[in-house]
This record gives C-alpha cells, sequence and structure tokens, in this order.
C-alpha cells in the first residue's frame, strides 16, 4: 500500500472515530434534554410549585427508582422531570407530596428546616383511605431518627435551603404505599403533604437541588440510580427574569 | 582534524581560551540565578498561592518561594549550558571530522555527583522541616497525628484563650457539614472560623471518599468513612474562604462546596453561641448523636423500638443500611 493510500486510511480512520464520540456525546446531551421544563409564572407576586416524591415510577426502564414529578401549573398533569422554572425575586409557594416510605437520614442534621420562610414547614399525613392523621403539624424540624418520618429532602445548597419532606406516617404505611405512579391521594397508598415557602433570588439562572437521603436503592451507599440522574431524584430550578 | 594532531601551542591557547569562557559562563550564571532569585522573592513570592490566610497556607507559600528559588539555577544552568554548547560546538560549514574524544573527566562527575547529591539532601531536609514545623503543613495526619499544633485542648472555647479550637469536617454526598463539639456539638453548613486560635480539624464521612480542601487555608485532608482524619491550621486574616470537595464523588461532585469565614473571635464566640441556642431550641442537638470522631450511618440507635421491629422499615437489629446499603425495596 503506497504511503498516499495508507495516510488516507489513517484519517478515515480517525475521523471514524472523532465521529462515534461526537455522536455519542450528541446522543447523551440530547437524551438528558428531553427532559421538559416546567415553567410557573406569578400571580398575584408569587408562584406556587407542586411536587411529588414516589416510591416508583411510571417508565418501562427503571420502574423500581424513586422519583420526583413536577406537576404542570396549566394542566396539572404530572410530568417525570425534575427541571422547574419560576421568576426571580418571587415568593415561592412549594407543595409537595411524600407517598414514598420513611428513610432515616444519614446526618440528621438535615431534618431542620433551613431557608424557609421563618424557617418551617407545614405537614399533614393522611392514611390510604385519604382521611387526614391529626391537624397540620407546623415545624422547624423533622427528627427521622425519632419517628421515621422523613421520605427524601428536597435542598437547593447554594440559597441556603434544606428541607426535610415528610413521609406517611411510618406505622400506617406499612404496605400501604402507593403503587401506581404518579400517585395521587385517592390510589389508595398513605401519603404526606407538606408545603413551605421561600424567596427566589433575584439573580437569574440555574440553580441545582438535590435529595440529601441515599435513596438510590440498590445501588452502592443508595447514592447511585436516581439519585445520579436528572428527572428522579436530582434537578435544576431555572430563576428566570420577571 | 583529531586534537592529538593539534600543535601543542595552539592547544594551549584552546585551552586557556575554554577556561575563559567556562568562567565567563560560570558568571552569568550565577548572574542570573541571583536575579531570578531576587525576582521570586521579592516579586513572585507575595502572590504565589494559597496567599498567607493560615499558618499552614503561608508556610505552603514560603515553601513554593523556596523551592522555585531553589530550582531556578538548576533550570537557568541548563539552558545557559544549552544555549552555550548550540553557539560553540555547532558544526562550522564544510567541517566533517569527528568531535573530541570523550575519555571523561573527574572533575564535571565529581561536581555533577556531589552537586545533585546535595540538592536531593537539601529537598529532603527542606521537605521534612516544613513538614514537621508547621504541623503537618495542613495536610491530613491521619487519626493518631504525629506533629500537632500547640493548644489547650478544652471542652469549651474561650476568645483570647489559648485554646484549641475544635472542628469535625462531616462529607457525604453532596455536601459539607461543620460541627463544633465545644459548642454542645452545633452544626452548621458553613464553616466559620476565629482568626489567631489554633484550630484542628476532624474530617470524617458518612458515605464514600471526600476530600475536603480549604484551598485558602492552606488545609486539605481525605474525607473517609470511619475514619477520622486530623489537620490544624492557625488563621492569621479574617475574610472569606472556599471549601471544595477534591475527591472524584458523584454526579454533584463538582458542585460540592461551601462558604467559610475567618472573623474576629468575639464575633465568632457570638456566632456559635447564638446558632448552639438556636438549635437547641429547634431540638435540633437533640435529634442529632452525640459528638463522636466518626459516625456509622448504618447504625440508627435513637429509632424507636417499635419502627425498628415493624418489617419493611428497619433491619432487626435496628441497622437501616445494610450491605446492600440499602437493599432495593
Amino acid at each position: 500500500m503506497s504511503v498516499t493510500a495508507r495516510a488516507a486510511v489513517l484519517i478515515v480512520a480517525f475521523l471514524c472515530v472523532v465521529g462515534v464520540v461526537v455522536f455519542v456525546a450528541l446522543y447523551y446531551i440530547g437524551s438528558a434534554s428531553q427532559l421538559p421544563t416546567v415553567a410557573y409564572k406569578a400571580s398575584d407576586g408569587q408562584v406556587h410549585v407542586v411536587l411529588q416524591e414516589d416510591p416508583g415510577n411510571n417508565s418501562t426502564t427503571t420502574p423500581s427508582w424513586v422519583t420526583y414529578y413536577t406537576q404542570d401549573p396549566t394542566t396539572k398533569q404530572w410530568l417525570h422531570t425534575t427541571l422547574f422554572s419560576v421568576p426571580a425575586d418571587t415568593r415561592v409557594d412549594v407543595t409537595i407530596y411524600g407517598y414514598d416510605g420513611c428513610t432515616p437520614l444519614r446526618n440528621n442534621y438535615w431534618g431542620q428546616v433551613q431557608g424557609t420562610l421563618g424557617r418551617v414547614v407545614t405537614v399533614r399525613q393522611f392514611d390510604k383511605n385519604n382521611h387526614p392523621l391529626g391537624s397540620p403539624v407546623t415545624t422547624s424540624l423533622i427528627n427521622s431518627w425519632a419517628h421515621c418520618s422523613v421520605g427524601h429532602t428536597f435542598a437547593i445548597p447554594d440559597l441556603g435551603i434544606y428541607v426535610p419532606v415528610a413521609s406517611p406516617n411510618a406505622q400506617n404505611s406499612v404496605n400501604n404505599l402507593c403503587g401506581t405512579f404518579p400517585c395521587t391521594p385517592t390510589s389508595g397508598g398513605a401519603y404526606a403533604v407538606e408545603t413551605f415557602s421561600f424567596i427566589s433570588p433575584s439573580k437569574t439562572g440555574s440553580y441545582r437541588w438535590q435529595c440529601l437521603i441515599p435513596c438510590g436503592g440498590g445501588f452502592l451507599n443508595g447514592n447511585g440510580g436516581p439519585m445520579q440522574t436528572l428527572g428522579w431524584m436530582a434537578g435544576f430550578m431555572d430563576v428566570v427574569a420577571t | 582534524m583529531s586534537s592529538a594532531e593539534i600543535p601543542a601551542p595552539d592547544r594551549q591557547q584552546a585551552a586557556e581560551h575554554d577556561s575563559r569562557r567556562t568562567w565567563w559562563l560560570i558568571a552569568a550564571w550565577l548572574a542570573l540565578s541571583l536575579a531570578a532569585g531576587l525576582v521570586i522573592w521579592f516579586v513572585w513570592y507575595p502572590h504565589l498561592p494559597p496567599g498567607d490566610m493560615t499558618s499552614s497556607a503561608r508556610h505552603q507559600q514560603f515553601d513554593i518561594a523556596v523551592l522555585a528559588i531553589s530550582a531556578a539555577p538548576v533550570i537557568l544552568g541548563v539552558f545557559l549550558y544549552f544555549g552555550y554548547v548550540l553557539v560553540v560546538f555547532r558544526a562550522r560549514p564544510g567541517d566533517d571530522s569527528d568531535g573530541t574524544p570523550i575519555f571523561g573527566n573527574v572533575k564535571v562527575q565529581a561536581t555533577w555527583i556531589i552537586g545533585t547529591s546535595a540538592i536531593v539532601l537539601w529537598l529532603f531536609v527542606f521537605g521534612t522541616v516544613e513538614l514537621i514545623v508547621p504541623a503537618g503543613a495542613g495536610a491530613g495526619e491521619g487519626a493518631s497525628p504525629i506533629w500537632k499544633l500547640p493548644g489547650a485542648k478544652t471542652a469549651s472555647w474561650t476568645p483570647g484563650a489559648d485554646d484549641m479550637l475544635q472542628v469535625q469536617v462531616i462529607g457525604q454526598q453532596w455536601a459539607w457539614t461543620y460541627r463544633y463539639p465545644q459548642f454542645g456539638g452545633m452544626e452548621s453548613t458553613v464553616l466559620d472560623l476565629p482568626v489567631n486560635t489554633p484550630i484542628t480539624f476532624h474530617v470524617t464521612s458518612l458515605d464514600v471518599i471526600h476530600s475536603f480542601w480549604a484551598y485558602l487555608l492552606g488545609v486539605k485532608a481525605d474525607a473517609n468513612p470511619l475514619v477520622d482524619n486530623v489537620a490544624y491550621t492557625m488563621a492569621r486574616q479574617t475574610g472569606p474562604f472556599t471549601v471544595r470537595c477534591n475527591e472524584l464523588c458523584g454526579i454533584w461532585h463538582g458542585a460540592m462546596t461551601s462558604a467559610g469565614n475567618v472573623m474576629s473571635q468575639t464575633t465568632f464566640k457570638l456566632w456559635a453561641t447564638a446558632v448552639q441556642a438556636r438549635e437547641k431550641a429547634d431540638g435540633v442537638l437533640a435529634a442529632l448523636p452525640a459528638y463522636a470522631l466518626t459516625y456509622d450511618p448504618t447504625v440508627i440507635p435513637q429509632l424507636g423500638k417499635d419502627l425498628v421491629n415493624v418489617a419493611g422499615i428497619t433491619g432487626a437489629p435496628g441497622y437501616y443500611y445494610g450491605p446492600g446499603n440499602p437493599v432495593t425495596p
């Protein structure tokens, strides 16, 4: 084979390798960007973000992964995404439906509510028949070690927001967790509803949020799978100009 | 024409010529080395990382300056001689003769061996001293540190005294928290420190291996689960700094940062006391485990016995995170 032919083969082979790498990278990036971003618009100077965390999900590939869902404010449909946007410098009222059972925090310090207005959350638990278990409780601490009452957490570290998300009553929810995803209050599982508020930052940008409970069951240290994947237990809150 | 064929008077003249050039070379090398040393010491040194915010950072800055000054003559000598041989020993046009045969040179060999040995010994002695004097140079020394920073170990911390401040650094995916045992074991997401105070960091992890890296403090220590890794420093200046994780630990490793502040001793005392009081009032202090040098997150003794015995919530012995850590539900 001549030198020219060999050089041509080498260049073609190199370009093929580059092409494969670029394809894989673009495919990966393209897959990640398929997650929809739910846009919450301000009304009367505040927005209402609604999330739920479930013990499973309605995907075909990884149905056993715990996950967050985000509610579309217009259609009220639950979207399997953890990307949402809120306007800057606005009061954000958050409601999280906790359908997943309790998991003790690795560091019980995260049971302390931080960064919300008044440093509190309001929690109410319901049984599987959608009956409330007592009155709503406003608290600055959910002690997951004493009562096993935290399902996950909602943390935006860059904003100093750390919120333990209440789980259904531990005794009441054993073998009574919702099994059809996304869950609803009438889908036959015990659950908890938690509300809190914070002021979105005036600086626009993407703020990551995550769960601080190692809830990636079956993975090393519980921090694999859903804990490491956008759209499941990690996401971004985009703060956009009003 | 070989050197053997050069007439004796010419050889003597050539030797004198070489000797003169050698001395010029040495003089130029000394002058350049001196100039480089002065530039490094007076111009570069004050701006070298990591700055002089703490005793350990100050020592690291000094170390880099000294090592740069030590290395400058070596690299200058190499480049100077490289340029010299390029000019002097180059083949002239039309000169196809062999080079001068080399039969060894005792002076050159002795100089080389003594010089390199001296450099290595100097680096060994300097490095050792600079590891010992600043009590580990801000690096994690493991659970039983050999070189300790002077300071009184006290149950509480008082401004103005020589009390050592104990700070526990807890890493987990993907956040840092800091525990202050001398303030009731209160915990914080920010690392506030008093100035002019000897500080002991107890670095540990609740899950995988992280690395506590407070760059401006000149402190870096691996955070290993079930290991108490001790590092020392003493802040010399007030101001903000950032803590980063320096061990790839998962998807949010790059975002595993936290803020820190070095403040006056009085301000620190006020801050720490206020956080302690708030966490006590909120019940956080009671909810935290008793302060220990390490924590096993698979064991949660506080979990109520009634819940422990409920299948599906915890394992029978009260351990939640079993070998599967946790297993698939």
